[in-house]
């Protein structure tokens, strides 16, 4: 594997020996070799785009600030404002507290989605080929996008996750953990859900127009800003085919666990979804949310093997 | 010892368009080999075959050893890619653009350090390892990629246009690198080029021309192949001339880039008689030797700008790369 004796000679600066070519007196020369594709050089290939991901990200501090202003306006303007309106039927609980849960999930969703975003950015300026090219299989270089993704998305979560104080939610180890972990999840079913998206797409005049179309509406209806209950017909049927729903409801559930709150409050703020009157337990919430990931990340994979 | 890149009757169509019209040529291992020809003609199509970007229609190559077809992921652990386009990240560092190729390509990790010294001292970036490659002008970013192609050591180099639209100090420090690369390490170079003065540099060249190799041999035969000087004529009357010249003295002649021009064994012998002879007026005559340019018309009846003006403007980077080539000659 490793190059014979000249591993630790480091190269001399060879800049100097440019003109003088004397035939076997130049430089030594570190000679690599790439290794056939292993178990172990798909690793590392995912690794270094997951890697990537979060040297951008931390490079980008703007997007850090700015991803956060839309969660906090929901939370803290909408919240505190529609408090006025609705104060008599929250049975008490702030409506800020009721909407955390809601609002945990789409700070994730939208910063999940600008990372997906960023294949449309590579594939503009070209790095997207560098990736292609590299002797890995594409699927590594997808799950490293997505757990890259998920990664960054839940980082950003964790700020969210320390504001629970302003709204009257307690801190416990259960409730970080279990916050934590979900967020992890649903950031990765979202980034294969973006980076499915994005495979086909060309511009990033395309992608912004698609999370108008189709992420502030499962936004909307999946019950992150309101309860699933008594919903019109049409809606109760959106709400329970948008994949997001059964983020927000396990979500609110580990949240409220850590609530003291009334019957009567829990039932009518955080009801659970149910199928045609049947209940859906909370593991299979998120187990829907796990399959759905998976799923599009196959697509996803499926895509970029056939492209090219 | 193998060749280090074999083609075989290789085609690609895109739809009704057969881009690449049956090629087949052998480069040996340690040649800098040449692929000339107009926007258009087919070249990019075939670099991108051997390098497993694009599947083949009918018709084999081998790349260091290896299928393109069956052993894609052979061939990629053994050459290097530098594109036309950019292909690197602006927002790293030119140090975290190779650390990074060099973990796709699973590089021992004790040699990515010393390897990557290697690389960008000889592209003369070792200084400017930190910076961010968004700040970096288009010759250093040519030049880190070459040095990121070159990162994992290949067997074989491709360099798609290396130098188009740089200036003529980045493209001769280019031409450098590979001359050095030549002498340091065993590589093979495969380049396509539209600049035929670049050419020269080449050990062999393949010119090639709406998806056929019309030409292929060293330049300095393929420039004895055409074997006449070069006559340019600025004249008065310039299809009268052509007529004169064909009727006086049995010479095929053409205008080229707005003169009379023609190829004439013995040119300085045969000025004489062409203005004691000619009936028309002459205001301006040149001779030159045989150069690459005569080559590509010898055996396309066109000049290679000539070509690039009738066929292209097809693609917006074509036009580009026309106006860069007219502002650095004339």
């Amino acid at each position: 594997m490793s190059a014979p004796g000249t591993g630790t000679a480091t190269a001399p600066a060879s800049a100097s020996a440019r003109t003088g070519g004397a035939d076997g007196g130049g430089p030594p020369v570190v000679t690599v070799t790439v290794p056939p594709r292993s178990f172990r050089s798909e690793l590392r290939a995912i690794k270094v785009v997951w890697r990537r991901e979060l040297i951008r990200f931390r490079s980008e501090r703007v997007r850090i600030v700015t991803s956060l202003a839309q969660p906090l306006l929901f939370l803290f303007v909408l919240g505190s404002g529609l408090q006025q309106l609705s104060a008599a039927s929250t049975d008490g609980v702030d409506l800020k507290t009721f909407i955390y849960p809601g609002v945990l999930c789409i700070s994730v969703m939208f910063t999940a989605m600008f990372s997906a975003a960023s294949i449309v950015w590579d594939r503009e300026f070209g790095f997207l080929r560098e990736m292609m090219v590299a002797p890995v299989r594409r699927s590594s270089i997808v799950i490293g996008k997505c757990f890259g993704g998920a990664t960054v998305a839940s980082l950003q979560g964790v700020i969210l996750l320390a504001l629970a104080w302003t709204v009257d939610v307690p801190y416990s180890v259960s409730l970080i953990l279990g916050v934590f972990l979900l967020q992890l999840l649903l950031a990765f079913s979202i980034t294969a859900f973006g980076v499915m998206a994005a495979a086909r797409i060309k511009q990033m005049q395309s992608f912004m127009g698609l999370m108008q179309l189709v992420v502030m509406p499962m936004f909307f209806i999946s019950g992150a800003l309101f309860p699933v209950t008594n919903l019109p017909g049409w809606l109760a049927f959106l709400n329970r085919i948008d994949p997001l729903t059964y983020a927000v409801s396990p979500m609110r559930s580990i949240v409220f666990n850590h609530l003291d709150l009334s019957k009567q409050a829990e039932a009518s703020l955080n009801p659970g979804i149910t199928w045609f009157g049947w209940t859906v337990p909370m593991a299979l919430e998120i187990f829907t949310v796990f399959a759905l990931g998976m799923a599009m990340l196959g697509i996803a994979i499926w895509e970029f093997n056939s492209g090219e | 010892m193998p060749a280090a890149i074999s083609v075989k009757d290789l085609r690609k169509s895109f739809g009704e368009l057969e881009a690449v019209r049956g090629v087949g040529f052998e480069v040996e291992a340690g040649e800098v080999f040449g692929f000339l020809g107009p926007n258009g003609a087919g070249k990019t199509t075939t670099i991108n075959m051997l390098c497993t970007l694009a599947k083949p229609t009918s018709g084999s190559a081998t790349v260091a050893g290896f299928d393109v077809v069956a052993s894609r992921d052979d061939v990629r652990r053994h050459i290097g890619l530098v594109f036309q386009d950019p292909t690197l990240d602006g927002y790293l560092t030119a140090e975290q653009n190779l650390r990074l190729h060099a973990e796709l390509y699973g590089v021992e990790k004790a040699l990515v350090a010393p390897r990557m010294q290697q690389v960008l001292e000889m592209v003369g970036l070792w200084e400017r390892r930190d910076g961010q490659v968004l700040a970096f002008s288009g010759g250093m970013r040519r030049r880190l990629e070459i040095a990121r192609g070159l990162m994992h050591s290949p067997r074989v180099l491709f360099l798609d246009e290396p130098t188009i639209g740089l200036d003529p100090q980045t493209r001769n420090s280019i031409w450098g690198y590979i001359r050095q690369l030549q002498e340091s390490e065993e590589i093979t170079i495969f380049m396509t080029t539209h600049y035929m003065d670049e050419a020269e540099f080449c050990g062999r060249i393949a010119i090639m021309d709406h998806g056929e190799i019309v030409a292929l041999d060293t330049p300095e035969a393929l420039k004895e192949q055409v074997g006449a000087d070069r006559i340019r004529i600025e004249t008065d009357d310039d299809g009268a001339a052509i007529e004169a010249i064909e009727a006086r003295f049995g010479l095929e002649a053409g205008i080229s880039e707005g003169a009379v021009t023609f190829a004439v064994p013995d040119g300085e012998e045969f000025v004489p008689r062409l203005f004691a002879e000619l009936g028309v007026p002459i205001r301006s005559v040149s001779l030159s030797r045989p150069t690459l340019d005569d080559v590509f018309m010898s055996h396309t009846g066109t000049t290679i700008r000539d070509a690039e003006e009738t066929d292209g403007g097809a693609k917006a980077k074509n036009k580009f790369a026309a106006q860069m080539m007219g502002g650095g000659r004339r």
